[in-house]
């Protein structure tokens, strides 16, 4: 029994960072190389050589992948997975004290699920609960690693910041025009667009007055004197760092008329979105969205699932990109998450992308829009060895991915997964076999229950 | 015998009157010191509350009262690490304004009282479900029937905590006499301060702040940075109140700051990492030395959780609820429980034995299993899954005496020590051992046998009467 449970975990137990060729796979680099035919090298966890001939490291474990195709691992922009205790604080209209990274659950199942569709890095996001929600941070998929271990190291944090509906929370108890029936409680500010507004502008005034008072602390207290320091406002102090650029804004948004006051508000503020995210509208504002400098991370095709998504068009992903934005597509759900490959394929259908232009949307943009397409997001010479190698061309349905490998380290095998899934299901059953043949007769069941 | 059977019927009366001889002594026993050797047959010695001598060669004083010890062990009395017991009606932590403003339904007025309705927190600073200040000695009601079920398993010494809310209060160290006054419980008023972030009323029932686990965090984590700025200004206004504005009386961070430590929650192995991550952070925040405890523990039988917390180095309260089956269906499917949760079950009890091996501190506390049968039982599923006997007297006994700073009053049967003893027939924590007699502070307490029908098998849910 012990020696069954040691062979699942030494099969399910990521091999160590090692160092690798995989050769005659076709490489989707989302870099200078382009596609080729060929080989990558990675060493250290890190990709060392990339060419149609490279020279071969002693000692490098072969990965024949002929017929394969190897692309950058994918990057979601906008998931809500690998949290405990829930993904919005939604008491609050400004819930900027909350911060993802308290929360990180490296148990989610979620997390192996979405190496299995070849995700390797996913911006773990706040809820759209608030006008401006949580602290939130990108996560590397390194399952079976603890919290600490799945941080982005050195990945700039961001923020959650929402608009429209969700916000206005009508019809929610916890906010809206206020709850209905047995439970009296005061209802939450904002109930209109006019409130989601100004609960930014009010927030960022506070933040201006605070960041005020800890620059005169800290002039003062860098003159050698020694004032009593301000009091430590968490929810302040990340709207601090929106201020003083050490965060990223990424704003939930659906039409055009909010994407347009949340550049007002953040122009009049001091301040940058760094992306705008589902930003069904983008199409109709992309010129003012280049012109601000922010990214969009949108969906392919999904409309009309709520009314302030009537008017997207399948098309509005191609359209931003063309305006020159950088557009990433991304899941804001567990199982979309899993076949991103196939919703980036859709921006070659809807708007005539290229191929390396749509694998680039869940790819090297997202990383660009995360700030850490120096080191993830495409498959060149020095960056972080994580990478997906499929079965069959990448956007189509029928893919599936084979290997995955973050920090050259392997995190998911579906031969292994196949294999491993019958002795799995034999502990499960053992284990439920022994508990019932240990349960005591339930005596205290009332009889004809 | 005839003089035994003398001697107890005194003995009732002299209960009744709440009244016992000063001195006891409990000779031809077996004893178990616990903190030294255990005399096969041997004498210990109570007076005015105290051990006044153990040994094999005791001589008894003349005018003691003798239990005739033949038959019979003597143990030092359990602790329960972590429990509510003589706290009946502990008043939940209003869900808003705890600290600052006095608009509050005070607890401490009508500690049984029914809930304050909820009032909406907006934020930290409205204080929300917080009690801080709460003193589990100023809570103890003196008839909490409790008291007597708790003692039934041989549970002479609790640590009690006001545990409703986030920041639930202070726990108290008592002693489980039935008096008139619950202040002849008290040993410590206070050891620590009870945290939990299980929720309470801010959940889905629009309380408001904080309704998520990383608003609970952020919550608590502005708690620590706002009585760390508190200490800050007081102590300035201490120096010199002249030209300065006086700080705001706050007693959520008066109470914080009263706890010498306090007590995270933590169950899976990934709790404990991020307790511990979390716990070390708030040390660091604290104005006042905090010393930190975690309780639950339930994956504590994992390599990785006992690593974690060897490397702490931070003592654990593990619960001695084991994980049951949810109750099945009709049909008997199963097959919506994943491994994972039936692996821990499976394993949950292999805790205790595997945290004596990875050298970690630890107490068992009974976490509602309060009738002596499941309390016992309970107890006997860890030793059947690798805990030494010895072991598991030591981590209700020395161990949480040793966590909460109480080794040199209790814990042991040694002289100078409170006198606080189980007699049993029969090794402690078997099926069939029976509790003689219990004595708390020197004096005896003669627990009802198991009604007739009780020895039917546990609950369900150990303690699920409890008042937790």
């Amino acid at each position: 029994m012990k020696k069954l449970m040691l062979g699942i975990l030494a099969a399910l137990a990521p091999l160590g960072a090692q160092t690798f060729v995989i050769q005659n796979a076709t490489v989707m680099t989302e870099g200078s190389k382009g596609i080729f035919k060929g080989s990558v090298v990675v060493k250290d966890g890190k990709i060392a050589d990339v060419g149609e001939r490279v020279m071969v490291p002693a000692g490098a474990t072969i990965i024949e992948a002929g017929g394969l195709y190897l692309i950058p691992g994918i990057i979601d922009c906008h998931s809500h997975i690998a949290g405990s205790g829930g993904i919005n604080e939604g008491s609050v209209s400004v819930s900027s004290m909350v911060n993802i990274k308290d929360i990180i659950n490296p148990d989610d199942i979620s997390i192996y699920r979405a190496l299995a569709g070849g995700v390797t890095t996913a911006n773990i996001l706040h809820g759209s609960a608030n006008s401006i929600g949580g602290q939130t941070l990108p996560l590397k998929m390194r399952w079976g690693k603890s919290a600490e271990e799945m941080i982005f190291a050195g990945a700039t944090p961001g923020i959650k910041f929402a608009l429209g509906e969700n916000p206005k929370r009508a019809g929610n108890p916890q906010g809206g025009r206020g709850a209905v029936g047995a439970i009296q409680i005061s209802a939450r500010y904002p109930a209109t667009r006019m409130g989601v507004e100004d609960v930014i502008r009010e927030a960022f005034n506070d933040a201006k007055a605070y960041k005020a008072e800890w620059d005169a602390y800290d002039a003062k207290a860098a003159m050698g004197e020694h004032p009593i320091a301000p009091r430590t406002d968490l929810k302040l102090q990340a709207l601090k760092e929106v201020l003083e650029n050490k965060r990223y804004v990424h704003v939930h948004c659906y039409r055009a008329d909010e994407i347009l006051m949340m550049i007002r508000a953040a122009d009049d503020n001091g301040f940058k979105v760094r992306t705008f995210q589902h930003v069904l509208e983008g199409y109709k504002v992309a010129k003012e969205i280049k012109e601000h400098g922010a990214g969009a991370s949108t969906f392919s095709d999904w409309w009309a699932y709520k009314i302030e998504a009537i008017d997207a068009i399948p098309f509005n992903a191609a359209l931003m990109a063309k305006k020159g934005i950088v557009v990433s597509l991304n899941s804001d759900d567990a199982e979309l998450m899993r076949h991103l490959n196939t919703e980036a394929g859709k921006a070659m259908k809807y708007g005539g992308m290229s191929e390396t232009e749509a694998l680039a949307m869940v790819t090297i943009n997202p990383a660009i829009q995360l700030g850490i397409d120096k080191t993830v997001g495409s498959i060149e010479v020095g960056k972080d060895a994580d990478l997906a190698l499929y079965d069959g061309f990448p956007m189509s349905d029928f893919a599936k991915v084979t290997k995955v490998w973050i920090d050259g380290t392997q995190y998911f095998d579906r031969d292994k997964e196949v294999a491993a899934q019958a002795a799995k299901d034999t502990e499960k059953q053992q284990l439920l076999d022994k508990e019932k043949a240990t349960q005591r007769p339930q005596t205290n069941r009332r009889p004809n229950q | 015998m005839k003089k035994l059977l003398v001697f107890s019927f005194l003995w009732c009366s002299a209960y009744a009157l709440a009244e016992g001889p000063s001195t006891v002594a409990i000779t031809n026993a077996k004893i178990v010191t616990v903190s030294g050797q255990v005399y096969a047959k041997g004498t210990v010695v109570l007076k005015d509350g105290l051990i006044e001598a153990v040994g094999d060669n005791v001589t008894v004083p003349p005018d003691a009262w003798v239990v005739p010890g033949e038959g019979m062990t003597v143990y030092p009395g359990l602790i329960d690490a972590l429990s509510t017991v003589g706290i009946p009606g502990a008043a939940p932590a209003a869900a808003g304004r705890g600290g600052r403003g006095g608009a509050t339904q005070a607890q401490t007025a009508a500690p049984a009282a029914p809930a304050a309705p909820a009032e909406r927190s907006w934020g930290p600073e409205d204080r929300p479900q917080t009690t801080s200040w709460l003193l589990a000695a100023d809570e103890l009601q003196a008839g909490d029937k409790r008291v007597e079920t708790v003692r039934g398993s041989g549970i002479t010494t609790a640590v009690t905590y006001p545990t409703r809310g986030i920041f639930g209060g202070q726990g108290s160290v008592i002693d489980l006499v039935s008096g008139e006054k619950p202040a002849e419980m008290v040993l410590v008023p206070s050891v620590g301060q009870y945290i939990s972030m299980s929720g309470g009323r801010g959940f889905g029932g629009g309380g408001g702040f904080p309704s998520s686990l990383m608003g609970i965090i952020a919550y608590v984590r502005q708690l620590y940075l706002d009585a760390n700025h508190y200490k800050l200004v007081k102590d300035a206004y201490a120096r010199n109140p002249r030209g300065m504005q006086r700080p705001e009386y706050d007693r959520a961070l008066e109470g914080l700051m009263a706890s010498p430590r306090f007590l995270l929650p933590a169950n899976q192995a990934v709790e404990i990492d991020r307790m511990l991550r979390f716990g070390a952070e708030l040390k660091g925040i604290s104005p006042v030395p905090q010393s930190m405890i975690l309780y639950g523990a339930r994956e504590a039988y994992s390599p990785e959780a006992v690593t974690l917390l060897k490397k702490a180095n931070v003592p654990v309260l593990l619960s001695l609820r084991w994980p049951t089956p949810p109750a099945r269906s009709a049909d008997g499917d199963d097959s919506n429980e994943t491994l994972r949760t039936l692996r821990e079950r499976d394993q949950a009890p292999n805790a205790a034995a595997a945290l004596v091996k990875g050298g970690v501190k630890f107490a068992l506390y009974s976490d509602g299993t309060d009738a002596p049968r499941d309390f016992q039982r309970a107890v006997k599923k860890a030793i059947d899954a690798g805990l030494s006997r010895e072991d598991a007297l030591r981590a209700l006994t020395v161990w949480p005496a040793e966590i909460y700073g109480i080794a040199d009053r209790v814990g042991s049967i040694e002289k100078g020590k409170i006198a606080n003893l189980v007699v049993t027939k029969g090794e402690i924590f078997d099926d069939r051992t029976q509790i003689v007699m219990v004595f708390v502070d020197g004096k005896k307490y003669t627990p009802e046998p198991p009604a007739a029908g009780r020895g039917g098998p546990a609950t369900d849910e150990p303690g699920a009467g409890g008042n937790q």
